[in-house]
């Protein structure tokens, strides 16, 4: 068995979604686990993927990669699966990355199953499907197989490997792939952790009442130490930036704990948070939807209770 | 200039999987994907008062011709549909192989997608059609600006925004914070059945029935089953204690 694990990076930063994938992927068995690094500067993160159980990075480092776009990583993967004959390619989905899984599907003829929250060693991906309500096993009918796996589907865990051997490649760039090209960044640091990598997320709706009042779940997510999400409906109405918000049209993510203030649990919500550990939800309706897939539903006032609970957390934590 | 914008017609309400067939249950009501009502809005938007001709392309059954007809009521010019008994039960390779081939033929300027399929959720088609028209692909468009030859396109990101420009010709997916789709007018509706509508089978198209369809899909559903279900779930009303019931809670499970 011979894998491939596409590891993103943004920044100096390798992603932990791509960590966790690499994770895995050292879990299905005694496998040649190989990972992939494309970007300008970016020899310097490959080591830390030996830890994560890559036995071999493949380090594609020039200033042509610097821009985040997909095309041209299609190409540098399309030439080390050809080459090397690797018969799977397990990709953690972002912006980025989606079109990079979907492109190498094209290029290579290749099966591609997203959104995909589990996979076994003889290949059978697990994905959710009609908003979640049932899980659709789906396998690929020849190789190379590709996979691409919903954010925070697998815990990014160091496995004691050792450093792994770099291998530098280059590729040449089909034309289509050098066509566009990115002119301008406008960068929204969040304040403390992205969502993607926190184990802890609270996140805020329409039921905080004012903008303002997203400190209450900026505090208790820094008592937590854990990150701040928010809806749609407040993204939209300008309360909290776009790089926070939970749902079908922002990011999935699956923390150990989630808690909801103040959000009724609409489905296009639910799709980007019902796979978290452990739900915790606080809405003034008894009727809001979120109680119905949360593990501790609280019928109550945010505004009474968040402040006591932050001020709970931090005496424990002392 | 031309503007292609593929859309997909999905089952309205709540959609099924047919166990027999495993295969999403077409055979009810279905309406335009909501997302691609975005592309339709958006190709429109950069159509404004020019000669640019709008065309409408999906793949499906013969009832997604309910689809097109929507659009073209919104404003689009022509309407494509692909539609073969051999096509059903494409998967993302096939499917991207068949639109790719329509799409080649209509040698559009600009080829427009909307964020996802409401119905799989699937978000990668345009980049897979892209890459078979050798073309450049931008995606999560939330801004689209298209002037003499070229394209910008100010893409969402997990980290924020990148301003992204392109030749044409090109293809961008559009996120569905772009615009506001438009609802069709009653004078839309009524012009919309005297637009020109072609419907093609993959020998129009010059697909081989092994590409299209099963034979032509390389992933497969092997099975069906319930979500893991979330155990115990607790609910209590504010008495004043909840802070505390709440922390205990995260202490039985070792959050705290």
């Amino acid at each position: 068995m011979s894998i491939l694990v596409f590891l993103e990076h943004h920044g100096n930063e390798l992603q932990k979604g791509a960590l966790g994938v690499l994770t895995k992927a050292a879990s299905l068995g005694d496998s040649d686990v190989a990972a992939v690094l494309v970007g300008g500067g970016v020899k310097a993160l490959a080591s830390e993927a030996g830890t994560f159980g890559a036995g071999k990075v493949f380090v594609a480092d020039d200033d042509a990669f610097e821009p985040p776009l997909p095309q041209a990583r299609v190409d540098v993967l399309a030439k080390i699966v050809q080459e090397h004959g690797y018969e799977t390619v397990l990709i953690a989905n972002s912006v980025l990355a989606a079109d990079i899984a979907a492109g190498l599907a094209a290029r290579l003829d290749a099966g591609l199953n997203w959104d995909l929250v589990d996979i076994t060693g003889d290949w059978v991906g697990k994905r959710p499907a009609l908003q979640d309500s049932v899980y659709v096993d789906v396998g690929w009918k020849s190789t190379p197989r590709i996979a691409l796996f919903r954010a925070g589907s697998f815990d990014a865990s160091a496995t004691g490997g050792g450093e792994p051997e770099i291998v530098d490649v280059s590729a040449e760039l089909s034309d289509h792939s050098q066509q566009a090209r990115v002119t301008g960044q406008e960068l929204e640091e969040a304040s403390g952790k992205s969502i993607e990598d926190a184990d802890v997320i609270v996140a805020g709706g329409r039921g905080l009442g004012a903008p303002e009042n997203f400190s209450l779940a900026e505090e208790l997510a820094r008592a937590l130490g854990g990150a701040v999400g928010a809806t749609r409906a407040v993204v939209d109405a300008g309360w909290y930036p776009y790089a926070a918000q939970i749902g079908q049209t922002g990011k999935v993510v699956s923390p150990k704990l989630y808690v909801a203030l103040g959000i009724s649990g609409a489905i296009q919500h639910k799709v980007g948070m019902q796979s978290s550990n452990v739900i915790v939800s606080i809405n003034k309706d008894a009727n809001a939807p979120i109680f119905e897939f949360s593990d501790l539903g609280v019928v109550g006032d945010v505004h009474e209770i968040v402040p006591k609970l932050t001020e709970l957390i931090k005496q424990r934590k002392g | 200039m031309k503007i292609a914008v593929c859309v997909k017609h999905v089952p309205e309400g709540n959609a099924k999987i047919d166990p027999s067939t495993k295969r999403l249950d077409r055979a009810g009501e279905g309406a335009l994907n909501h997302f691609d009502a975005n592309a339709v809005e958006e190709a429109l938007r950069v159509k404004g008062d020019s000669d640019t001709e709008v065309v409408v392309v999906s793949l499906g059954p013969a009832r997604a011709a309910d689809s097109l007809r929507k659009a073209l009521a919104m404003g689009a010019d022509r309407a494509v549909l692909i539609s073969d008994e051999a096509a059903a039960g494409s998967d993302l390779v096939a499917t991207s192989k068949l639109l790719a081939a329509a799409l080649e033929k209509e040698s559009a300027d600009l080829v427009l997608f909307g964020q996802q399929a409401s119905d799989s959720d699937g978000a990668v088609l345009w980049a897979a059609v892209a890459e078979r028209l050798r073309r450049p692909v931008v995606s999560q468009a939330a801004e689209l600006s298209v002037a003499e030859g070229s394209l910008k396109v100010k893409r969402q990101t997990e980290f924020g925004y990148d301003v992204i420009e392109s030749p044409l010709p090109a293809v961008v997916a559009v996120s569905d914070a772009i615009n506001e789709p438009r609802y069709p007018s009653l004078k839309g509706i009524m012009g919309a059945k005297k637009k020109p509508f072609d419907t093609l089978s993959l020998a129009d198209i010059g697909v081989d029935a092994g590409d299209a369809g099963e034979p032509g899909s390389k992933t497969e559903v092997l099975g069906l089953s319930d979500p893991p279900s979330r155990g115990d779930a607790r609910k209590i009303e504010d008495d004043g204690n909840a802070a505390q019931a709440i922390l205990d809670f995260l202490a039985e499970k070792r959050l705290v």
